[in-house]
């Protein structure tokens, strides 16, 4: 079915980061409430297509976009979408509305919101994208909003070093994956994913499969932080909070995720698959749940446990069984809901005490009894505890890894071991603070205001209800989202209540043992903090070296390229291209031959003698005033050139040009030293070699272009086509403003920012100079 | 600076704009457009600062030269964009044409749009650069 809401929806998402900075000027402190109605209503349209897609219907979107290319904007929702869509705009609402209270008063608010919609808008054009470049571009996107998102607070070094470090490194993902869609589109012979879906027996059985899958697993790995690049993810709190809870727990980092399942049915079924994503799913599980118990920061405790359920999303997709499927899809669920609650109460909490350290918190239910609610909501959740949605997540996540087709008891044992550890963690972040005895904090607390406390409650709220009825509200939506993954139709039944069975033996064990790590934290982190000098040395640390690396590969290269000096600038490009050009001609046999012939009139030959005198007094003179003043006559003789062989524009355009280099020269002479002549008497001989060289072969060059033909030249067809396609008998003009108008475009850009690199020297001087 | 300067320019200057608007509208069928207007544009004002003093330029300019710059690409992107409306590739020409009084039928176009964008950041570049530098 064809729908054009959802392009609607992505491309409303844009034009409203564009306004929110004027809205945010004008709205103040109701602006986020204004703001959120855009997800909500998104959210409500998304919902409405819930019914259509359970019945098995998919909409479509589809507008050329590059057609030479087979790129389209063309969009796609399908279950999968769906829950993804649904996630990114429900969320989005809740996390608009709170960002409006945490950054109350922050003067960038506004900046603040364009931001978040900009992430918001391209996370939706992501999971909606069918074209794999419409997807790709999206999914860059995202990492761009992500960037300038964490690092919000430009002031902090630590911000910015954090930002740069999750754009880098799910940039290098971002390029493998873009040169993994298109080896998969070119195996597939389509861009679309629509059609990529029914290609998996080519593309697994195609020689280039390998490389495929190997690319664009770096993508999903990177993006969704799994072992060893999960380190820019607890980098990554250093952003404002709700964009810790939306972006890097609920939504972006989820972006690998979902495009492991959306090419499952591609890509998966072969034993690479099953390995590679297996394995760096148990991996980043165990990891992400270890180095969760070292952190007191309440922000990088819930940092690292996404880190651990994003290695659990990834370890089930790789499963591929149907069971699978099923726990990843609702384990998606349940942890948006519970870990968006905690994000947010953590910000909440943070917001009332000043700190987010978890020893320095306690008791602080007296004080914000609603947080406290939500917060337990949320962390019984996360531990599976019944009757919540985390309960359900959890018996389904082990009931799939016990029937794991390979090393079942293996990947049971780890599941097992890291839902005992993210038990712990989960008592730290959710009850703890709320418990125990009071303590003294920076602030005073007070409960947060409704801003704050909305989207916990809800959130948490949600884990509750559908824990209640899971299969109403949550088998509606996770059906077709399996449906979609395995590419066959499947029906879901979801329950609280399995029976007595080995599942719920498990998470009794797990709960029990959870306890104890949680009463004995303090024993085990003793226990544990004798591994940090390992840890000093993982792969942050790498990302650090390869970065030093890289500065100090480039350090040894500008040290032998750029001298500092001009004039050996100069020296190196016109000898390059003298160079290069003269090896061409001649050994392309391009040196044109003089025919003897010449037609010369007798004020074309004055004009060139001007030109020469003028030249040589430039070299000659003794004075600034005069070489410019010669160098004047040089460029207006120039321009009398160009009048007598009929190119009017680009004399009258030399002549000002001319006259503005003279005014900035003036200007400039003013800050020089006194004229003095520098050069020896050697480096006056290279330099006239140099010259004179350059001077030839680019008359060399003129004379072969305008002899040897090999097609008809263009000007011809611009000529003809001037004045019917474009309207306009100034050829020149029409040339640059439409034949060529994306040329121009380029180079006004390139001409604006040189303005502004011009504008920025300056400025820095001047600064410096009034500070000094 | 000398008094002739400064009366010369005071005349000078509105020519000078204007002029540089003659050749940017006259651009698309005779020597001229976005470039060399945008150039004379700049020169004028870059009399005027000589003539007075930056200060001065800068209080009848009104806006910052960098604020001419980023409309000028706004301007020439915009222009380009505009094909979009009409269901054709970025930057195809899109033209109508409207009837002045006295002049007649004047076909108008995205192109022109674009030149315009030209001249902006044309002007708004050369004026931030004379400008910064003349301050100093």
């Amino acid at each position: 079915m064809i729908s054009g809401g959802i392009i609607v929806c992505v491309l409303s998402g844009f034009m409203l980061a564009l306004l929110a900075p004027w809205l945010y000027r004008v709205g103040r402190r109701a602006t986020a409430w204004i703001l959120a109605l855009l997800p909500f209503i998104q959210l409500m349209y998304f919902v409405s297509l819930a019914g259509p897609i359970a019945r098995g219907e998919v909409f479509v979107f589809s507008s050329p976009w590059v057609p030479g290319l087979k790129i389209n904007l063309s969009f796609y929702l399908d279950g999968l979408s769906l829950l993804f869509a649904l996630l990114i705009s429900g969320i989005g609402t809740l996390v608009v509305i709170y960002a409006g209270g945490y950054l109350a008063g922050h003067h960038q608010l506004g900046r603040f919101y364009a931001y978040l919609f900009m992430f918001m808008a391209s996370m939706l054009g992501a999971v909606l994208a069918n074209n794999v470049i419409t997807l790709f571009v999206f999914w860059e996107l995202t990492s761009l909003s992500s960037y300038v998102l964490i690092g919000f607070d430009h002031e902090r070094e630590i911000a910015r070093r954090a930002a740069l470090q999750a754009l880098l490194v799910t940039g290098v993902g971002g390029l493998a994956l873009l040169a993994g869609l298109l080896l998969l589109g070119q195996v597939g012979g389509s861009l679309e994913l629509s059609t990529l879906l029914n290609q998996g027996e080519v593309v697994r059985a195609h020689h280039l499969y390998l490389p495929i899958l190997l690319l664009i697993l770096a993508g999903a790995f990177t993006k969704s932080a799994q072992f060893p690049f999960h380190f820019w993810l607890p980098s990554a709190m250093e952003a404002p909070t709700p964009v810790s809870a939306y972006l890097h727990s609920a939504t972006m980092v989820k972006a690998g995720v979902y495009l492991l399942a959306r090419l499952g049915p591609v890509l998966g079924g072969s034993d690479a698959w099953h390995y590679l994503v297996t394995l760096a799913g148990a991996v980043t599980m165990l990891v992400g749940a270890a180095l969760a118990l070292f952190q007191t920061d309440l922000k990088r405790l819930l940092a690292y446990s996404t880190v651990s359920a994003l290695g659990i999303l990834t370890l089930l997709i790789g499963l591929d069984t149907a069971l699978s499927i099923q726990a990843a899809m609702v384990f998606l669920l349940a942890h948006a809901f519970y870990k968006g609650a905690l994000f947010l109460v953590a910000g909440a909490v943070d917001h009332e005490t000043g700190t987010r350290d978890v020893t320095q918190l306690g008791g602080l239910r007296h004080v914000m009894p609603i947080t406290a609610v939500a917060a337990c909501l949320a962390a019984l959740s996360m531990a599976g505890l019944p009757p919540l949605l985390g309960f359900i997540s959890k018996e389904l996540l082990y009931e799939a890894k016990l029937q794991a087709p390979r090393a079942a008891p293996l990947i049971t044992g780890a599941g097992v071991l890291a839902n005992v550890l993210l038990v712990a963690v989960a008592g730290i972040v959710g009850v703890r603070p709320f418990f125990r005895e009071r303590m003294a904090t920076p602030k005073n607390p007070h409960e947060a205001p409704l801003s704050l406390w909305l989207g916990p409650v809800i959130l948490a709220g949600l884990g509750f209800i559908i824990g209640l009825l899971p299969n109403t509200l949550a088998g509606p939506l996770v059906s077709p989202a399996v449906t979609a993954v395995r590419a066959e139709p499947s029906e879901v039944t979801l329950a609280l209540w399995h029976g007595l069975n080995p599942v719920l033996l498990l998470s009794v064990l797990t709960l029990a043992s959870g306890m104890g790590v949680y009463l004995g934290q303090g024993v085990v982190r003793r226990a544990t903090s004798r591994l940090e000098p390992i840890a000093q040395w993982g792969p942050a640390r790498w990302y650090d070296v390869a970065l030093e690396g890289l500065n100090a590969l480039a350090r040894i290269q500008t040290r032998l390229l750029q001298s500092g000096y001009l004039r050996y600038y100069l020296l190196m490009i016109i000898g390059a291209t003298v160079g290069l050009t003269t090896y061409t001609l001649a050994a392309r046999g391009g040196f044109p031959r003089p025919d003897g012939a010449t037609d010369v009139r007798f004020y074309e030959g004055g004009v060139a003698a001007l030109i020469s005198l003028a030249a040589v007094a430039a070299v000659r003179a003794r004075s600034r005033l005069a070489a410019v003043a010669a160098l004047g006559v040089v460029g207006y003789g120039v321009a009398l050139v160009y009048v007598l062989f009929g190119a009017p524009d680009l004399a009258m355009t030399q002549v000002l040009i001319e006259s503005l280099t003279v005014i900035l020269l003036v200007l400039v002479f003013y800050h020089l030293p006194r004229f003095a002549s520098l050069s020896t008497q050697r480096a006056r001989y290279r330099d006239v070699l140099v010259a004179v060289a350059a001077g030839g072969v680019m008359a060399a060059l003129v004379l072969a272009a305008t002899s040897i033909r090999f097609h008809p030249p263009i000007s011809d067809y611009f000529a003809e086509k001037s004045l019917v396609q474009a309207h306009g008998r100034n050829v020149v003009n029409v040339i640059l403003v439409d034949f060529r108008g994306m040329d121009t475009l380029g180079e006004i850009t390139v001409l604006a920012l040189a303005g502004i690199g011009a504008y920025a020297l300056l400025k820095l001087r001047l600064e410096r100079k009034e500070s000094g | 600076m000398s008094l002739i300067l400064r009366t010369a320019t005071r005349f000078l200057l509105p020519l000078l704009l204007l002029f540089s608007l003659f050749l940017l509208l006259r651009g698309h069928n005779s020597p001229g457009g976005g470039f060399v207007g945008g150039l004379v544009a700049a020169a004028a004002f870059a009399l005027y600062a000589l003539a007075f003093d930056v200060a001065t330029a800068r209080q009848l300019l009104r806006i910052d030269p960098r604020r001419l710059i980023a409309a000028g690409l706004l301007v020439a992107l915009g222009s380009g964009m505009a094909a979009w409306l009409a269901r054709k590739p970025f930057m195809t020409g899109q033209w109508s044409s409207i009837t002045l009084p006295g002049v007649g039928l004047v076909p108008l176009g995205t192109p022109l749009l674009f030149d315009l964008g030209v001249y902006l950041v044309v002007a708004g570049v050369m004026l931030t650069i004379i400008l910064s530098l003349a301050e100093e």
